[in-house]
């Protein structure tokens, strides 16, 4: 094992929900901490550190990631965390159909579930029970708002729906 | 008249607030903890209300850990205030002995137990006070429910008298409606302009609270506060906190609990980017950087020695502490009915062992906190279940006065107990005490948090039953489990375990003394380990959920011996009506007794799960994969219910938490070490093998209950019981994946 000294050192560039970001950390620092303690954005949680957990779930280039195990130097492409989708005035769809349902207990978890969820709904407009339990599969909740995020999914993607079928009528 | 009346003595007094002295003093000497905490224009109308220009927040003084209780506080006190619950803002107010939780410790506890610590001659003054601002045991409900109302109440009466003094009208004769005070003439004037003059008048010794019939907004489900927050990633946990000059840390821990450290070399981790300092902590080394990852990546690279446990190296020894404790010396008779000797007589009598493993909470956010040391005052962040605590705590490590410690709770990312506990914000305290005048943050890795958690009791147990003439005769149950006030008090008071072996207290035999099952012959023994075991603490259900599996599974086994549906059994030996009737709710929802496909199976238990009759039948299906869970169907009794749809989401929590506590859950020793790290080996359920889960909720229960321990209690058995119908295999030591498969 190489030491973790100055020689792993470097200055990274990081586009994180639209903004730019110039960072110099080691470049083995996972995504997770360079967006916690570095860029201040704690929305992205920290639950295991092993990809276990899905709480530090974000999107890069669209694609759901676990931030606690990608170094910073591997990242390649657009970052979007949960400030990212939107905010208490201006919801997500996703986030919209999570408050509406109410799912969330501690919601600690709650911002990678949402990431998983959104990923899932942004690819799959009608997803099936197996689809949700695919994509949400790396997520725990120890609360166990499980039944209420199905329900929140199905409640988004019916959203989603409603929203192209207008569009396309328009 | 149809509006009750409370008459408020000077131990109750207006506000809800029944610590002793409060009201005695004139309004203006009162220490209201609020005073402390106003920001310019904000006015205290009651330690429950904060009124300014942007309008009202209640102080909903009980820890916010998933179970929605500030919103449902909140809404208590909105009621009686006549403001919508969706236009208040609620916060949790500083630590104060008038945010007393009387349910779990009522004032004559208090008294009572302080005087037999000072006759110990242990320096404990501080004790009643400090433990008493708890949430734990679902108790928040039983002890806010006229409190928080009244506290409404007393606020909406002080804003009617300001009204009619300002406008000169008789305030019996003023109204109010949605945060307004309506004048004779029709005006409505704004509680906000109203409250400076609210303020300076004294709230009433007596207040008529609302009957039911006229609730506005209780009984109905309302939006929690903190959704949108939890839905955005704005919520603010302890973990969250930036702080400018922050230093983040994190703590290498000895695998072995309580072992201490040896020796231990930071050379090569005093190169590494970021590192700023160790400090060794009783058990683990605190590593300080400029970055938690920094923190945590110098943390493996220091060398340590570390001591030996002051527990058994292994597992088998531990079990063996709780099981040869069953029939060991004078044991606590719980419940005693009948001569079980004399009907044993000439009947065959069968008998069972069981067995629960220790377990922990695995809260998603690990345990962490902040502190902040600078100029002799302190201020500490954490998620806690006592601020109280936390304060006298901090005021104890640190050695400065308690009037200089400011405690800010926070959002939590779970607890189930385990916030209760004070090392993980003792560890914060040293590490701010090594850098005065920076705030710090020191993060637990996860394998931090599970291998130095403070552990459901391992637990065992013993039972003998008899039926005759098709008729259950026999109950005798014997239970064992380290006592856990023995335990938390060691932690507590930092003595390393002197009298632990000798203590026992009611966590052993938790939710046995009063089930109402009423046999001929009905016998319960408590007995405590026979040994210093792991730290045990609270948690989600305490000792019911060791005790109810046992109590459960037994009443299976005996209605099996009798030829006897589980069912029809425990009807026939139940005669309180609540009971009976959240079981013949459970029977029609589940249609117990109708013949289900092949591969599929039920299973029955039922608890009064604190304080709640509970019942649970759990329907199962045998898959190729493993056995799966299908539905579970729950009836429990909360005697009122305030918001139906959070009551309903904390049942569902509680059964799914108690089936991961069936099915997947356990923490091992080896070798002195905790064998579990992370979710890999203490896995817990996943989306998709969560089954359908029905609830029903009763009200017949004459006082208000709690419901976020209700759900968990009874699963396990009825999980056990369904697994026994579906294979004939009856497992008897938990974990179930011990010894079965499921999908």
């Amino acid at each position: 094992m190489d030491k973790t000294n100055l020689s792993g050192m470097g200055l990274f560039q990081l586009e994180v929900n639209g903004s730019q970001y110039e960072v110099e950390v080691d470049g083995k620092m996972p995504l997770l901490w360079v967006l916690r303690d570095e860029l201040n954005l704690t929305g992205t949680k920290y639950g295991c550190g092993a990809a276990l957990c899905g709480a530090c779930t974000v999107l890069v280039d669209d694609v759901p990631v676990r931030s606690c195990v990608l170094p910073v130097v591997g990242v390649k492409g657009k970052i979007t965390t949960i400030e990212g989708l939107g905010d208490a005035k201006a919801p997500s769809l996703v986030q919209e159909a999570w408050i509406e349902t109410q799912v969330a207990q501690c919601g600690y978890c709650q911002s990678g579930q949402i990431m998983s969820a959104h990923a899932l709904i942004n690819n799959n407009a009608n997803p099936s029970d197996s689809d949700i339990d695919a994509a949400m599969a790396g997520n725990l909740c120890r609360c166990s708002t499980y039944p209420r995020i199905r329900e929140a999914i199905k409640r988004a993607a019916e959203k989603k729906r409603t929203l192209s079928e207008s569009k396309d009528t328009l | 008249m149809d509006r009750r009346t409370f008459i408020i003595s000077t131990a109750a007094v207006a506000s809800g607030v029944a610590v002793a002295g409060y009201f005695l003093v004139r309004p203006e000497e009162i220490d209201n903890p609020l005073y402390a905490i106003l920001k310019d224009g904000q006015v205290a109308v009651t330690p429950y209300v904060i009124i300014d220009d942007a309008g009202i927040t209640i102080i909903t003084p009980r820890a916010e850990m998933g179970q929605g209780i500030q919103s449902t506080l909140a809404a208590l006190v909105a009621e009686e205030l006549d403001v919508p619950v969706t236009e208040v803002s609620v916060a949790y107010g500083p630590a104060s002995i008038v945010y007393t939780n009387n349910i779990m410790y009522p004032e004559e506890a208090i008294r009572k137990q302080l005087i037999r610590r000072v006759s110990n001659r242990l320096n404990l003054s501080y004790y009643p006070p400090r433990l008493s601002q708890s949430t734990g045991a679902q108790t928040s409900l039983s002890d806010g429910f006229v409190k928080m109302r009244q506290a409404g109440a007393s606020a909406r009466t002080i804003l009617i008298q300001a009204a009619g003094k300002k406008y000169n009208m008789n305030p019996s004769d003023l109204k109010t409606e949605d945060g307004y005070v309506i004048l004779t003439d029709g005006r409505r004037i704004p509680y906000t302009s109203l409250a400076a003059d609210a303020a300076k008048i004294p709230p009433p010794k007596e207040v008529t609270l609302k009957p039911r019939s006229e609730w506005k907004q209780l009984g109905k489900s309302q939006p929690r506060k903190d959704m949108p927050l939890k839905c955005t990633g704005t919520a603010q946990y302890a973990i969250d906190l930036q702080l400018p000059g922050m230093v983040y840390g994190t703590v290498k821990f000895n695998p072995s609990i309580g072992g201490g450290i040896k020796s231990f070399d930071d050379s090569e981790a005093q190169g590494m980017k970021g590192f700023i300092k160790t400090l060794e902590w009783d058990d683990g080394i605190i590593v300080l950087a400029t970055n938690t990852w920094y923190a945590m990546e110098a943390a493996k690279a220091i060398k340590v020695e570390w001591g030996a446990p002051p527990y058994p190296m292994k597992m088998e020894e531990h079990y063996a502490a709780v099981d040869n404790a069953l029939g060991q010396g004078e044991p606590t008779e719980v419940r005693s009915q009948g001569d079980i000797e004399a009907a044993m007589e000439g009947l065959n009598t069968f008998e069972r062992k069981y067995s629960v493993p220790y377990l922990t909470h695995a809260t998603m956010e690990p345990m962490n906190a902040v502190a902040l040391l600078k100029d002799g005052e302190l201020d500490i962040w954490a998620a806690n279940q006592n601020p109280l605590g936390v304060r006298y705590f901090g005021s104890k490590i640190v050695g400065i006065p308690e009037e200089s410690v400011r405690v800010h709770s926070m959002f939590m990312g779970g607890a189930f107990g385990r916030r209760q506990e004070t090392d993980f914000i003792e560890a914060a305290l040293r590490a701010a005490m090594a850098v005065e005048g920076k705030p710090v943050k020191v993060t637990w890795t996860r394998e931090g948090d599970m291998s130095h958690g403070v552990y459901r009791p391992i637990a065992s147990a013993a039972f003998k039953g008899a039926v005759k003439n098709g008729k259950p005769v026999v109950f005798d149950l014997q239970i064992s489990a380290p006592a856990l006030f023995a335990s938390s008090d060691r932690r507590w008071f930092q003595n390393k375990g002197k009298e632990i072996a000798e203590r026992m207290d009611r966590s052993v035999w938790l939710g046995m003394n009063d089930q109402p099952y009423n046999l001929p012959n009905y016998r319960i023994r408590a007995y405590k380990a026979l040994k210093l075991l792991l730290p045990v603490g609270w948690t989600r259900g305490v000792g019911e959920t060791q005790n109810v599996f046992f109590h459960e599974t037994a009443m299976d086994e005996l209605a099996l011996e009798g030829g006897l549906d589980p069912m029809e059994m425990r009807l026939s030996l139940i005669d309180d009506a609540d009971s009976r009737a959240v079981l013949e709710a459970v029977k029609r929802m589940s249609n117990w007794g109708s013949t289900l496909p092949e591969g599929y199976a039920r299973g029955l238990a039922f608890a009064r799960s604190s304080g709640a009759p509970t019942a649970q039948v759990v329907e199962i299906r045998q898959t190729e994969e493993g056995i799966r869970i299908e539905k579970v169907f729950v009836a429990v009794d909360v005697g009122i219910a305030l918001d139906p749809r959070n009551i309903e989401a904390q049942i569902k929590s509680g059964v799914i938490y108690g089936l991961d506590s069936g099915i997947n859950s356990t923490i091992t020793v080896s070798e002195g070490k905790i064998e579990q790290r992370n979710f890999n080996n203490y896995p817990l359920l996943r989306i998709q093998q969560i089954p359908e889960i029905q609830v029903h909720i009763h009200e017949n229960n004459k006082e208000i209950l709690g419901v976020g321990e209700s759900g968990v209690a009874a699963n396990p058995p009825a999980l056990g019981n369904a697994i026994f119908a579906l294979t004939g295999k009856r497992i008897r030591n938990l974990p179930f994946r011990k010894a079965i498969k499921f999908a």
